[in-house]
């Protein structure tokens, strides 16, 4: 097995950093565009409760449905490729994004806001200065979530031929190949562990240099 | 001469139904200290609000430095306010010097002036800006963090000062402390202004040169602290005022 897989890495490496470089390619796209809708969609579930009930709703019921489920629904609807797996990873991710930018939003203490206002501040000097940078660390924990959410997902993107990693662990499943299976699924789980880490160390950035200790 | 800088007519303010401020006037002369007492539910912190335009009243109209508050910019007319809050209120993610430098940043002045103003500021407040300055909040004390507010709320030298309930989480030693500096404080800065919401009666006869004692939306008594103890105007006044009494034959008793 071992030698299977050294054997696969020293003749077709290209093509693993090819399967690699889409997996990351499919699961950044996505990321970006979900907090693109999800952080104005967030700021304003903070100040309005009907907003912010939707997307709590919609956050429950898109973690009932399957992510397999999600990206199957979408075939008869938008056909295969890069697109359909692209709006089905975005709709997976918005949930963490979402929840996690209200709650941040939220967690902003009232009187900071109003001391803000009363030094002057109009609403976009108040959301710039005082309200982002105290949700930050509560968005990029979202964001973490988010990612993680993606990369795992987007293994199964391959169903619907957009490629990334996943090609190979399906690819090793029907050729009963396990070795193409093993490499597959260890490479997601270190994508995963990365951003993790990635993710917790900003995190931990973003917080030591606010200092705040509550 | 005196001038009127704040000016109450006829206001009041309701929450839906629920009336927390009826028929309020009352003036206050540029350089005069007054305190404001009552207890919670009194309307105090709702008549301070309205003063910086955090609160609209419903009915009737304040004047601020002869301009009707409803023509005012509320961003500008807060800009010239200075506002100290009970729970201290300074941005956690901001070093002393940048919570200090808020407001004047809001108004563009350039770096240097700033960093003077800051270094002032603190100077004011008796915390030395070389080592303070860029420390965090919560790498301060309670008192030093109430020092800060209120540098922060002095250093665009606005000509009225609020204070809501300032020294209320202190204790009391410190609270005393910190009491005796805005006293001295007000007195170097005579011209300024200062608006002080207190539910301490002690507090309130201390510092204030006219307390201006409130009940139920409503406006008690309005007067110096000679002019409370020898003639208070309701029961509830002279109720109060008979708390400070209890105290001193507690003293007495214990002596």
């Amino acid at each position: 097995m071992l030698a299977q897989i050294i054997r696969y890495f020293q003749t077709s490496s290209a093509e693993y950093w090819g399967y690699v470089g889409q997996h990351l390619f499919l699961s950044l796209t996505s990321l970006i565009i979900a907090m693109l809708i999800a952080f104005p969609l967030g700021y304003l579930g903070s100040r309005n409760n009907a907003v912010a009930a939707f997307c709590q709703t919609f956050s429950q019921l898109l973690r009932i449905i399957p992510s397999l489920a999600l990206l199957f629904i979408l075939i008869p609807i938008m056909g295969a490729g890069v697109i359909p797996a692209l709006i089905a990873l975005v709709v997976l991710a918005l949930p963490p994004l979402v929840v996690n930018t209200i709650l941040g939003f939220n967690e902003v203490s009232p009187v900071l806001k109003e001391v803000g206002l009363s030094l002057g501040m109009d609403q976009r000097q108040l959301l710039k200065q005082i309200s982002l940078p105290l949700a930050l660390p509560y968005i990029l924990n979202g964001v973490k979530l988010a990612l993680v959410e993606i990369i795992s997902s987007a293994t199964l993107a391959t169903y619907i031929g957009a490629g990334g990693l996943g090609t190979l662990i399906f690819t090793g499943l029907g050729l009963y190949k396990m070795q193409y299976v093993v490499i597959g699924a260890v490479s997601v789980a270190l994508l995963s562990l990365l951003s993790m880490f990635l993710m917790d160390w900003v995190i931990r950035k973003v917080r030591e240099d606010d200092q705040s200790n509550y | 001469m005196t001038k009127a800088i704040i000016k109450f007519e006829h206001v009041a303010k309701k929450y839906g139904k629920n009336e927390i401020i009826s028929d309020l006037n009352f003036e206050i002369n540029q350089g005069e200290f007054v305190t404001v007492l009552g207890s919670s539910g009194s309307g105090k912190t709702t008549t301070l609000k309205m003063i910086n335009g955090l609160e609209k009243p419903t009915k009737g109209k304040i004047t601020i430095n002869g301009n009707d508050l409803n023509d005012t910019n509320l961003v500008d007319l807060c800009r010239h306010i200075g506002y100290v809050v009970q729970s201290i209120g300074l941005f956690p993610h901001m070093t002393i010097a940048q919570n200090i430098a808020v407001t004047p940043n809001l108004l563009n002045w350039d770096k240097e002036k700033i960093n003077k103003t800051v270094d002032d500021m603190l100077n004011q407040v008796g915390l030395d800006p070389k080592e303070y300055s860029g420390r965090y909040p919560a790498q301060l004390s309670g008192g030093q963090q109430q020092r800060v507010g209120v540098a922060r709320a002095l250093s665009t030298n606005p000509p009225i000062m609020l204070f809501d309930e300032p020294f209320s989480a202190l204790d009391a030693i410190i609270r005393q402390d910190v009491q005796q500096e805005v006293k001295e404080l007000h007195q170097n800065l005579s011209d300024k202004t200062f608006f002080f919401v207190t539910h301490d009666i002690n507090e309130a006869l201390f510092l204030g040169d006219r307390v201006m004692i409130m009940n139920k939306g409503k406006i008690e008594q309005f007067d110096t602290p000679e002019k409370l103890v020898a003639q208070p105007a309701t029961d509830y006044v002279a109720q109060l005022l008979g708390t400070v009494r209890q105290n001193r034959a507690l003293w007495e008793q214990f002596k």
